[in-house]
């Protein structure tokens, strides 16, 4: 019989097990070094406390934790980490990075996850938050600044998300808090050279 | 005392209270705020979720601006602030950012450019006993949960001017302007921030916790400093006690229309007009602004609140 290498790692599974080990697609540490590089944070003094865990405001609503995802990332659990909706719920607000005991840069960790589900062309289940991040970034291409209507107008556009807050239009005009035109920065065409090298410098990284 | 002034975004459309409120506070404290001549968008969360290279490149763009107006920076959303202390910390730390962000804008830049959001610049710069001395109309003990949120105080090595856990400078402006901060343990918790705009469901739920909090530890409104905060806790409010039950209606207002108010500026000059949640019920608790030196409940008010501490050093020092 030959044995596959990667299942000679958890021989020890008892037998129901492992075909819970099958299900996930592993990729030794390549995932986990890819992850490193990019985030700059060392993922290895992990030693799943799970402190980033109970203290993230959006885990209740996560299909992962963060402590799970960071776990994913080690075993290489590319698609799993990858096509997951926690990376894409994560509201960056350092909670897990400021609490690591290892002083894992938890939050660069989302980021640079995000990153690769978009370049990797991964299926991601929930793209609200990318095509936001896109509205996002092109309004500042194109004004130097966000121009808050223009932006969430073409964000609802991407996302097919028509309906949600159209209530809130009438009430936010009444105080003033939509600007119906855009506050353009003089330097917006240097902007656009800042994002034409900003990109090819990611691309060649 | 004079500062270089980024605005940024949110100040010139949701935030347009904000923005209004941080200048008339500064102009009536006397600290000049010169704006950042052709300043752009900090990046924010899509930058750093996005291209690790643009979200330091446009912080260093703008710090570049500033760097010509030979003034420290200063800023009042937190996203900015923390966009822009990143950008110095990695400049700072790390020689192959600096090259790359020099590289991207085409200037150098050396991180040396000095960042302050407003709270540190009214706390720890300019410093309480100038603010107690000009205030006109104490807050005449209003109870008020000081909300920080995620990135005034986080990561602690690049933004915190203070305890990342526990932060105090909002409870002590708070106190010097006789209001009665509140202690409560969600200060530095996360509303939830840009998911805003693409899972409002789950802003209302901690939206919700929030304002359910910050009612059970008997505040009567919140003081927040960032313009997501804001929003997520005022514009939202209704539609979290729709979804997650019923609340008592709690103001969130800016740190600097409370600072506002006692200072003896009109509820209109600091955008009172603008918020979901209206002030007003409270507003009214208030005394009327008073004149240096001139008579009044308020101004009784404001000469008790003063002289208490000094008196009880005096007596306890032996010296008066």
């Amino acid at each position: 019989m030959t044995v596959d290498p990667q299942k000679q790692s958890y021989a020890h599974v008892p037998a129901g097990d492992q075909e819970a080990c099958d299900a996930v697609q592993w990729n030794g540490s390549a995932l986990a070094e890819e992850v490193e590089r990019r985030s700059g944070t060392p993922l290895s003094t992990c030693f799943q406390c799970h402190k980033c865990s109970t203290g993230c405001p959006i885990g209740p609503d996560m299909d992962l934790l963060p402590s799970q995802v960071l776990r994913l990332v080690h075993l290489g659990a590319e698609a799993e980490v990858l096509q997951s909706q926690a990376i894409w719920l994560c509201a960056s607000c350092e909670a897990c990075t400021t609490r690591c005991p290892m002083g894992i840069d938890l939050a660069a960790v989302m980021d640079a996850l995000r990153m690769l589900a978009i370049e990797r062309e991964v299926a991601i289940p929930d793209e609200h938050g990318k095509h936001f991040n896109h509205s996002f970034l092109s309004s500042v291409r194109h004004h130097g600044r966000v121009f808050e209507v223009g932006m969430l107008a073409f964000y609802k556009l991407r996302s097919g998300d028509l309906f949600s807050d159209v209530d809130k239009v009438p009430q936010m005009l009444a105080r003033g808090k939509l600007a119906l035109l855009p506050h353009r920065s003089k330097s917006a065409k240097r902007v656009r050279e800042l994002f034409r090298r900003a990109e090819e410098e990611e691309g060649k990284s | 005392m004079k500062y270089a002034f980024f605005p940024g975004c949110s100040l010139g459309s949701t935030a347009w209270d904000f923005d209004q409120s941080t200048r008339a506070v500064f102009d009536a404290l006397g600290i000049e705020l010169e704006e950042i001549p052709g300043w752009v968008c900090c990046g924010s969360t899509p930058a750093h979720a996005s291209n690790a290279a643009l979200s330091i490149s446009l912080p260093v763009f703008n710090l570049q601006r500033a760097q010509e107006l030979k003034s420290p920076v200063l800023t009042a959303c937190a996203s900015c602030y923390a966009r822009l202390r990143t950008a110095n910390y990695q400049v700072l730390n790390d020689p192959k950012q600096r090259e790359r962000a020099e590289r991207i804008t085409r200037e150098s830049y050396d991180g040396s450019v000095a960042v302050h959001h407003i709270l540190d610049a009214l706390v720890y710069q300019l410093g309480l006993p100038a603010i107690r001395a000009a205030v006109r109309r104490p807050l005449a003990g209003l109870r008020v949960a000081c909300y920080y949120g995620c990135l005034l105080t986080r990561p602690p090595e690049v933004v915190a001017f203070e305890d990342a856990e526990h932060p105090t400078s909002m409870e002590s402006l708070v106190a010097a302007l006789g209001g009665e901060p509140v202690e409560w343990p969600y200060k530095t918790e996360c509303c939830g921030a840009s998911l805003s705009m693409t899972h409002s469901n789950i802003v209302g739920r901690l939206g919700h916790r929030l304002v359910d909090m910050a009612q059970q530890a008997g505040a009567q409104c919140i003081a927040v400093a960032c313009p997501l905060c804001q929003v997520n806790l005022d514009l939202r409010q209704a539609d979290a006690r729709k979804s997650h039950g019923e609340l008592p209606e709690t103001p969130a207002l800016y740190i600097t229309q409370l600072l506002g108010l006692a200072l003896g500026l009109s509820p209109k000059k600091l955008g009172l007009q603008a918020l979901s949640v209206s002030f007003e019920g409270l507003l009214q608790n208030l005394p009327s602004p008073s004149g240096r030196g001139a008579g009044g409940e308020g101004c009784d008010a404001a000469v008790e609140g003063n002289s208490a501490k000094p008196q009880a050093v005096g007596v306890a020092g032996g010296n008066r």
